[in-house]
């Protein structure tokens, strides 16, 4: 992929506000045709990062291209081609499903018909169409967000940004996005996506990065990343004693206590599970496949953000 | 980045066409208090009031209560329409609907915005009077063609006071604010702007001060248009609210700009 020419290039991207840093000269690349994910806790960054992809938080320092142009000076261009599906659903009240279509659609200067085509087209594709006429506020939270995603593509976009699209929605509503998303993916759209759901991440990005504090933590693909940081399998333990704590200790495998809960990482998860289970284990003792919320606690921490 | 006059192209009516769609659903309703309001008010202070007040002198003229408030009225609605347009509605589309925030991703910029709000706010004005202007005339106190002139004044009173709601929006913490430059500025305004008495009622340091509110020349150039009578002094009118518009309109800008980008 790194052969072609990114989509977004940002390099020592910081924002500030007053002597608080919120995006800490972070860099990264995201490449036509990529789902690329933004992961992190609260206040870690993320949104304030899209923020500045579009304009709408001016650059503290660093640099940023977009489409190979740099953003400071294009901005105006830029916009015409991304498409953005903000964290709040801002859809416009005071119009109809449809409306707020066509009412967008004008702000990207599409021509009357061609903008009707392309709302037909898009409340065909997010199952909207019985709900065109409907106001806002008598569509579901599922609905709306769909709308809302409709409604960042009504400029037909090269760069689809997602702040959280899926928070707040039941597990349907969920997976439905995430149907529509894989297809917009398959017709070579590049998606940028936050989320504080990594299953999503895990099912949606070819590659993401956490981030924490307004720096990034880790950058890559997310089976590399739990390869990496902890193997392929998580074995718990319930109330471990003191020799299973210096036998891992003995062998050298990374481990994590969670109160009365021990969470041993390993490559090889079954004969050290059978092992720990057989000599080791009292009170309670699994093993399961490592996920990339497993990746996220490690780095990030179990403490509250707020 | 530019920021400022320079950034704005023809886009801002955009925003326009936006808030026309709006109000074309709702257009039966929006109709109501431009109809109602002057027959309200002619019937309480023409026919109640002006019966107690008889003649009012004016211009060397005496001229019956009606006919001295109706343009105070056409004007009070001028300064009302784009008022509240650009702060109530406005700042319930800026903080509540966060209309603004997804506008601000697609091609057009803050000012576009803005300067569409106030443009949109002076439009309101416009078609408020035209429908009032209307009503008014089957009492038969307006003097056409003069009258007719009523309306470009709307439009650029509805810019000045446009601009300067938008001014309060751009610096009000909270929308239960606006109280204080409704009942400072607008109220004020309402009753001492030769509205429903002459100026020269008032002490010399009262009139000093009406002549610096933006409503008192909006009433200064509805009244002769109403009553068909033109004057000299109508230019310096023109003259007050188109600097007043050309000191709040970047004003507004500026103050939108520092509240909603960072």
């Amino acid at each position: 992929m790194t052969q072609l020419a990114p989509v977004i290039a940002a390099a020592n991207l910081t924002k500030r506000f007053g002597d608080f840093t919120a995006v800490d000269g972070i860099t990264f690349a995201i490449f036509p045709g990529e789902c690329f994910g933004f992961l992190g806790p609260n206040g870690a960054g993320k949104t304030s990062t899209i923020r500045m992809l579009y304009g709408f938080y001016p650059l503290s320092a660093g640099s940023l291209e977009i489409f190979g142009r740099d953003l400071h000076h294009n901005l105006r261009e830029v916009k015409y081609k991304i498409g953005v599906c903000q964290q709040d659903n801002n859809l416009d009240p005071d119009l109809s499903v449809r409306e707020n279509l066509l009412v967008f659609a004008r702000y990207f200067d599409l021509v009357r018909e061609k903008a009707e085509a392309r709302a037909q087209e898009l409340l065909d594709f997010f199952g909207l169409i019985h709900k065109q006429d409907a106001r806002i506020p008598e569509l579901s939270g599922g609905m709306q967000r769909r709308l809302v995603v409709a409604r960042a593509l009504i400029n037909d976009p090269t760069l689809l940004v997602l702040d959280e699209p899926t928070t707040g929605l039941d597990p349907q509503s969920r997976h439905q996005l995430w149907e529509k998303l894989r297809q917009l993916k398959a017709r070579g759209l590049c998606i940028l996506l936050t989320t504080h759901y990594m299953d999503e991440a895990a099912q949606m990005c070819d590659r993401l990065m956490i981030m924490d504090q307004g720096r990034i933590l880790v950058e890559g693909a997310p089976l590399d990343l739990i390869g990496r940081y902890i193997g392929g399998n998580v074995i718990e333990v319930e109330e471990p004693g003191g020799e299973l704590l210096e036998f891992l200790k003995g062998e050298g495998i990374s481990s994590e206590t969670e109160s009365t809960r021990l969470l041993i990482y390993t490559a090889d998860g079954e004969a050290l599970f059978r092992r720990i289970s057989q000599q080791y284990c009292s009170a309670g003792c699994t093993l399961r496949q490592a996920t990339l919320e497993d990746v996220f606690l490690k780095l990030t921490g179990r403490g509250l953000r707020e | 980045m530019k920021t400022g006059l320079q950034t704005i192209s023809w886009r801002f009516l955009r925003i326009w066409q936006r808030n026309w769609d709006v109000y074309a659903r709702t257009w039966r309703i929006n109709f109501i208090p431009p109809i109602l309001e002057p027959i309200l008010y002619l019937v309480a202070f023409g026919a109640g009031l002006g019966y107690l007040v008889g003649e009012i002198p004016w211009e060397g003229r005496r001229i019956g209560y009606a006919a001295f408030i109706a343009p105070g009225l056409l004007s009070i609605n001028i300064m009302q329409n784009s008022f509240f347009e650009t702060t109530y509605t406005s700042f319930v589309r800026m903080y509540y609907q966060k209309t603004f925030d997804a506008i601000l991703a697609t091609p057009l910029n803050l000012e576009e915005i803005i300067l569409g709000e106030i443009v949109w706010g002076a439009t309101r004005s416009l078609m408020a009077t035209a429908v009032m202007l209307v009503v008014l005339s089957f009492f038969g106190i307006l003097s056409y063609p003069s009258a007719l002139l009523i309306l470009p004044v709307a439009f650029l009173g509805g810019l000045a006071f446009g601009a300067a709601g938008m001014c309060f929006t751009g610096i009000i913490p909270t929308i239960e604010v606006f109280n204080l430059p409704v009942f400072l500025f607008v109220t004020p305004m309402f009753l001492f702007s030769g509205t429903f008495f002459p100026l020269e009622q008032l002490p010399f340091w009262a009139r000093a001060i009406a002549y610096g509110f933006p409503l008192t020349h909006i009433v200064e150039l509805c009244r002769p248009a109403a009553l068909g009578v033109y004057r000299s002094g109508q230019v310096w009118a023109v003259i007050y609210l188109s600097l007043f518009s050309m000191v709040t309109v970047p004003l507004a800008l500026f103050l939108m700009r520092r509240r909603l980008i960072h």
